[in-house]
């Protein structure tokens, strides 16, 4: 298996700034828009924020998905690229990905899919200069642990919740 | 619309259940921003001369929520709730940090007027497709943690069934209020986020008189458009990097206050005010973050300042105690206020006022001077029902509880801090006002003015202020303030994020393109803001209407010398807060009794308050 980047993501460490939301449509939108971004912070309790983004599954369930052939695996950074063109909206991706992370663009309903910034993520940028570091950029070997950071963030929240609040988490999340 | 507003208004009538959507031209958006500025300027519109006979707790109270034209944009999300406060009976601009401010923006909405009472309970849910108002009978007696969980199901499964299908949505902002709005409790909060409140001036209780349990806001849009966008991405970026260079403000909060602020500045509550220095160490902010803090970054939409510290108890009598910090406040208040010096009972009292949605100052304020009275032997075991001891933590949470549901003498309680005095005065035929800590009935923020060691220091920070003991918009000197709290109000920001005040201006030129500088709104916006309030405030009514000069006071215990500590026997310098007052007064404008010249009026283009200010001028 080959190596490639990827963004580690520490649940424990996110303080909810969502400011990876605001970097991330920045560099995609042009300005500041938190749902349009392709990283988007879920908090099903407060205290509970959970960085959502594409986790880069070995097997890319999300490109095999596409009856359309819209999705494609980018060679360099191995993130998913939408071809917008050929999108046409209809979820299945979103469907086909164990954490549900695409999502349709609130401007056109396009599919939306983190890719990467092309090898320089700017949500992982800001998450450090503040000093965070929920977000990581790291290198290393393909794996299959990957795709188990593809889960929908209710579910990850609910984990969480248990090793932040101890046993008073299970009465938070149902 | 002008740039860095999202366009629009919401007015919404729970009688009529009506809602629409509404514009403010844009010389009223120039002229006062949104938020504190805006409120009061709307409040004055509608209500006008009819203030002084309108009940804040009767349906023809205006609830405002506002944002301003910076929140979201630049660092530290906030929201403005404001309305005739039922504490003041003037208005007290109350904000508190929440997604619920950008997801508003996000749904196009500036704010939202809220009048009427609804028959039942209801909530409000705004999209971008506009308001429903929902039943609520199901979340009504709930507390804040309940609620949250519960919205938060229904309405992401209410999105997830909206068409097209476009995946998950994330959780939408909230603000709600408990038990305490419910019941009508005076000084009540607008809570959100679990433990963040809109908490001075009581307008969790005019939420409760509206029948309104919580407003409910999801958005996907962007964030509105603004005059100079490249401009405001670089300034988004230097804003960020000065409040990161801030490191110990952020790695400690506010929660090292605690210890600190009593030991060193000694102006920390001590005993309902008795003392405000104390030597425990067990109350040091590392015991906090020690034992305690299980995210020692916690933060608010846009916020690198991070000075929330998530708490919670894991273990033993109080586990699953959730609360921040506690911030300083509320360390203070449910803590040394009580004689109490354990992180974990301060946790707890400050995890049981969030969720019963009681205001963190004021709340434990009143309880603070009804154990005072308990210990003077004004009200006995048989009013109160158990005694009433310093240090007891039984006693305050009960007390706590009692107050939220108007129970035994919670009731006479839950009128505030000054209300219950009165009452408590006139039943016992003895005077109860000089143990109430509160100015103009709000009640004071956790930094005495006698050590004039803390940022409290110039002596008539609360008696001049138009919010009387709100410790987060004091008065200095008539323009500090005003391009400070008075400014990050109607901006409508966090001013726990503040950079130097020429970047914070030319941040919002740089999002609205509206001709303002530190010098204009100092000269002009800004006492065009607090000349308002200063106004409706004076107007008051309909139970109590404050009398200048008299009520433009400190707490009588200010004058007290402090007993103990190393700035013993020193006290507020009685001599001192008449010049400073009167300078004040003279600064704004406002004649010796701090009533707004005719002058004045006509300068700051307020002339037709001249009918109404003519009364108090006689």
């Amino acid at each position: 298996m080959s190596s490639s980047i990827w963004i580690v993501r520490d649940y424990e460490k996110c303080t909810g700034c969502r400011r990876c939301e605001l970097a991330c449509s920045m560099a995609h939108e042009n300005w500041m828009w938190p749902e349009a971004s392709r990283i988007r912070v879920f908090m099903p309790f407060p205290g509970l924020e959970v960085p959502h983004l594409c986790a880069q599954c070995d097997n890319y369930p999300c490109v095999t998905s596409c009856p359309f052939k819209a999705l494609s695996i980018d060679k360099n950074t191995t993130a998913v690229v939408v071809d917008r063109e050929k999108c046409t909206s209809c979820g299945l991706c979103i469907k086909a990905c164990p954490g549900t992370v695409p999502f349709l663009h609130p401007r056109d309903n396009k599919a939306t899919i983190c890719d990467l910034c092309g090898g320089n993520p700017e949500c992982v940028k800001v998450c450090r200069e503040a000093d965070y570091n929920a977000l990581r950029l790291v290198h290393e070997r393909m794996n299959t642990n990957r795709k188990l950071f593809a889960r929908n963030p209710i579910d990850v929240a609910r984990y969480l919740a248990s090793k932040i609040f101890g046993e008073k988490g299970k009465e938070l999340i149902d | 619309m002008p740039r860095g507003y999202a366009g629009k208004y919401l007015e919404v009538d729970l009688a009529k259940e009506k809602t629409t959507d509404i514009n403010v031209p844009e010389s009223v958006l120039q002229e006062y921003l949104g938020g504190r500025g805006l409120g009061v300027k709307i409040l004055w519109d509608r209500i006008g001369e009819r203030w002084s006979t309108i009940d804040p707790l009767g349906p023809e109270n205006i609830l405002l929520v506002l944002t301003g034209p910076m929140t979201g944009i630049y660092p530290g999300g906030r929201v403005c709730v404001t309305g005739k406060s039922p504490v003041s009976n003037g208005v007290v601009g109350s904000t508190a940090s929440t997604e619920f401010a950008h997801e508003l923006r996000t749904a196009g909405y500036d704010g939202i007027a809220i009048t009427g009472r609804a028959i039942k309970p209801v909530y409000l849910f705004i999209t971008e497709e506009g308001c429903q108002i929902n039943d609520a009978s199901h979340l009504w007696g709930k507390m804040g943690e309940e609620t949250i969980k519960i919205l938060n199901k229904e309405i992401t499964i209410a999105l997830l069934g909206r068409k097209p299908n476009v995946g998950l949505w994330k959780e939408p902002g909230i603000m709600y209020i408990g038990p305490a709005g419910e019941n009508m409790v005076r000084n009540a909060a607008v809570m959100t986020k679990l433990c963040h409140a809109c908490g001075y001036g009581g307008y969790g209780s005019v939420m409760g008189s509206k029948n309104l349990k919580a407003i409910v806001a999801k958005g996907r849009g962007p964030l509105p458009e603004v005059y100079a966008p490249e401009a405001v991405k670089l300034l988004w970026k230097s804003a960020h990097e000065y409040l990161i260079s801030r490191d110990s403000f952020r790695r400690q909060g506010t929660g090292y206050g605690g210890f600190d602020t009593g030991n060193t500045m000694s102006s920390e509550p001590v005993r309902n005010w008795q003392e405000e220095w104390h030597d425990k160490k067990s109350f040091g902010g590392p015991m906090f973050e020690t034992q305690f803090w299980v995210k020692k970054y916690w933060a608010d939409f846009n916020c690198t300042t991070s000075c929330m510290k998530l708490a919670c108890i894991n273990s033993g009598r109080w586990k699953g105690d959730i609360t921040d910090n506690p911030d300083y406040e509320l360390e203070a208040y449910c803590g040394t206020n009580f004689d109490i010096y354990d992180p974990a009972v301060s946790i707890h009292l400050s995890a049981l006022i969030d969720n019963l949605g009681h205001t963190g100052i004021g709340a434990p304020n009143a309880i603070g001077f009804a154990a005072e009275l308990y210990q003077r032997g004004i009200l006995s075991e048989e009013d109160i029902g158990f005694p009433l001891k310093w240090g007891d933590v039984e006693g305050f949470e009960k007390l706590a509880k009692m107050i939220a549901y108007r129970q035994g003498i919670g009731d006479i309680l839950a009128e505030g801090t000054y209300r219950a005095a009165k009452k408590i005065s006139e039943m016992k035929g003895v005077d109860c006002l000089k143990y109430a800590i509160h100015v103009k009935g709000i009640e004071v923020g956790a930094h005495g003015t006698r050590s004039d060691a803390d940022f409290i220091a110039h002596n008539i920070s609360y008696a001049v202020s138009v919010q009387g003991g709100d410790h987060t918009s004091v008065a200095s000197d008539g323009y500090n303030e005003l391009s400070g709290s008075v400014f990050t109000d109607s901006a409508v920001v966090c001013n726990f994020c503040p950079t130097p005040q020429n970047l914070m201006f030319d941040y919002l030129k740089a999002i609205t393109g509206f001709p303002i500088t530190i010098e204009s709104w100092r000269r002009t916006n800004g006492p065009r803001i607090v000349t308002l309030q200063r106004t409706l405030l004076l107007l008051g009514g309909p139970d109590i209407i404050w009398e200048p000069l008299k009520d433009d006071e400190n707490p009588q215990r200010f004058y007290e010398p402090l007993p103990s500590g190393p700035y013993k026997d020193k006290t507020t310098d009685k001599d001192l807060v008449r010049k400073r007052r009167a300078a004040y007064f003279e600064t704004l404008g406002w004649d010796e009794r701090g009533i707004p010249t005719t002058e004045t009026l006509t300068k700051l283009n307020l002339a037709d308050l001249e009918h109404s200010v003519k009364r108090l001028r006689s």
